[in-house]
């Protein structure tokens, strides 16, 4: 029994955050600033989108550190700064937890690297284990209570990620989950299924579907996941719909009450774990809370119902070859 | 599976040849596309008509399965090397015969933004296409994309972006190209996962390419009007 597992077990569900890229443009982040670089250099700022979320219900938050592995803060030239900055960015959401009059766990956000593994691409699996080994040194550090591998598209990339948070922490609860944004598998071609088939003896606390590009597809591959692995716990956290530009802001399709009426769902289908990602922020993770915890009524909007889930193994190819090859 | 029988490459036709390649192509056999290649231009075959039945037919198939789900970005990116092996061997002489080009295109990941699969495949596929393509990687500012049209002076101009963070840097770099007085020189095609027709038409760009296959139609379609204009 872990911190998380008690957690889920004594709540029953548990409400996650929303955005976190989108609430620090809105305080002032430059676009194609760094947002990990903030910890340090804003931290009141970073506090101030954390606890928001907590003040709106969340339950567990997740660190302002999504692109905090050397490869992706190489872009800012932040590369020897890992550590630092993921420690930063775990005190930054343990302040806003601690500050709560109710209980918050922080969870420390690790995304992708942005780098393919060989042979697509030139990472080795080695490199990017120790990648992730170093981010998730710096958030353990910072007193993080759960590590989130998030937003992962290459199933060998989330199981280097495994291994390089394990390598951190003997005992702390890891979750993953992936994005399901290509004809509802992830970029690589993964499908619920499979990641649930994969990494379900991995020794995670969750599993789960992030970001992605509509509900619908999102849904779909949740239930393929507790389908395949029926005791594992699930996370949601799926954006409010697609980005739009309204004038010269950028605005999501997902309001609070479809946010609020997708949690009811995904929750009824077994999903124990719910939050937003793109486009969610405070007043989604509000609603979402509030309908999850039954004070308000589940909001009659109409969302799209759930896609097919995409069939494992990816589709028969159209060709046939003609002339083999020896 | 019963062992496959010996292809010898010299002892096919020349459809057969061509129909092995575009096979190969989607299995991502780059040794053995640098092979057919060679023999196909052995037997006479020019360097644009090796290009043009093998490398962008196969890569047209390869590019429609994506677009269809078939195929995901692990085929993709290996066609896409075994491609790249064929051009190595095709680019230097197809400069030297003076082939054609379609058009030009400077192309980059926006700043903030180091993803560049999408943007290299776009890249790949426009070159396919016979496009001149000058491609600048990753994480772009706005004076990296002037600075390069400065210097090559392209027909289009392509951005890509991941994250729905560094996706509103498309529009500063628009406006940037307004400010100079450029934007209406050139043709610009934005596309990346979180972006759709509504935000490119929002920040001014003249189209979003849902994927590689479709940015190359959507290029080809505007080449042709401005030639036409311009003519």
């Amino acid at each position: 029994m872990n911190v998380l597992m008690d957690y889920v077990e004594q709540a029953g569900v548990l409400v996650l955050d929303g955005a976190m890229g989108t609430q620090l443009f809105a305080r002032g982040l430059a676009s194609g600033g760094s947002p990990e670089e903030w910890n340090l250099t804003q931290p009141e700022r970073v506090q101030d989108v954390h606890r928001a979320y907590v003040e709106a219900g969340s339950q567990i938050i997740l660190t302002n550190s999504f692109g905090g592995t050397r490869y992706r803060l190489k872009l800012h030239n932040l590369q020897e700064r890992v550590v630092e900055l993921n420690r930063a960015a775990a005190q930054n959401a343990c302040a806003a937890a601690a500050a709560s009059d109710h209980r918050v766990l922080v969870a420390g956000s690790m995304g992708p690297t942005g780098e393919l593994l060989i042979p697509m691409g030139t990472m080795s699996y080695e490199e990017c284990r120790a990648a992730f080994a170093e981010q998730a040194r710096g958030l353990v550090e910072g007193g993080v209570d759960i590590l989130w591998i998030e937003t992962m598209s290459d199933l060998n990339e989330v199981k280097a990620a495994i291994e390089g948070a394990r390598e951190a922490s003997a005992e702390i609860p890891i979750c993953a989950t992936m994005s399901f944004d290509t004809h509802g598998r992830s970029m690589m071609g993964v499908t619920g299924e499979q990641l649930a088939q994969e990494l379900a003896g991995l020794g995670l606390t969750a599993i789960g579907a992030n970001c992605g590009n509509n509900l619908p597809d999102t849904e779909a591959a949740l239930a393929a996941m507790h389908t395949a692995a029926p005791d594992m716990v699930l996370i949601a956290k799926a954006n409010a719909g697609m980005p739009r530009f309204e004038g010269s802001k950028l605005a999501y399709d997902g309001t609070p009450q479809v946010m609020g009426a997708y949690a009811d769902r995904v929750h009824r289908n077994g999903v124990q774990l719910i939050g937003g990602c793109c486009g969610s922020g405070p007043e989604h993770i509000h609603m979402m809370r509030q309908v999850l915890s039954g004070e308000v009524p589940v909001p009659q909007v109409s969302i799209a119902a759930p896609a097919e889930a995409a069939a494992t193994p990816a589709p028969v190819r159209n060709r046939e070859r003609r002339l083999r090859r020896g | 599976m019963s062992e496959a029988e010996e292809i010898v490459l010299s002892e096919l036709t020349l459809e057969d040849l061509y129909e092995l390649m575009k096979e190969d192509l989607y299995d991502g056999l780059a040794a053995e596309i640098v092979e057919e290649v060679n023999e196909a231009l052995s037997r006479g075959q020019t360097p644009y008509e090796v290009l043009t039945y093998g490398l962008v037919g196969g890569m047209e198939i390869v590019g429609n399965d994506f677009r269809d789900g078939i195929l995901f970005v692990p085929e993709v990116l290996m066609a896409a090397k075994a491609m790249k092996a064929g051009m190595f061997i095709l680019r230097p002489l197809l400069a030297e015969t003076g082939a054609q080009k379609i058009g030009s295109m400077v192309i980059g990941t926006i700043k903030g933004d180091i993803h560049d699969i999408g943007k290299n495949l776009v890249a790949m596929m426009m070159e396919g296409a016979g496009f001149e393509v000058f491609d600048l990687g990753i994480n772009n500012s706005a004076e990296a994309y002037l600075e390069a049209i400065a210097q090559h002076n392209p027909d289009i101009l392509g951005m890509s972006a991941l994250l729905t963070t560094t996706m509103p840097y498309m529009k500063v770099v628009i406006d940037t190209l307004k400010e100079k007085g450029i934007r209406q020189d050139l043709i610009v095609l934005v596309g990346g996962a979180p972006l759709n027709e509504a935000f490119a038409e929002a920040i001014e760009a003249d189209a979003y390419c849902r994927d590689a296959a479709v940015a190359v139609e959507t290029a080809k379609k505007f080449m042709q009007i401005r030639k036409g204009v311009q003519i």
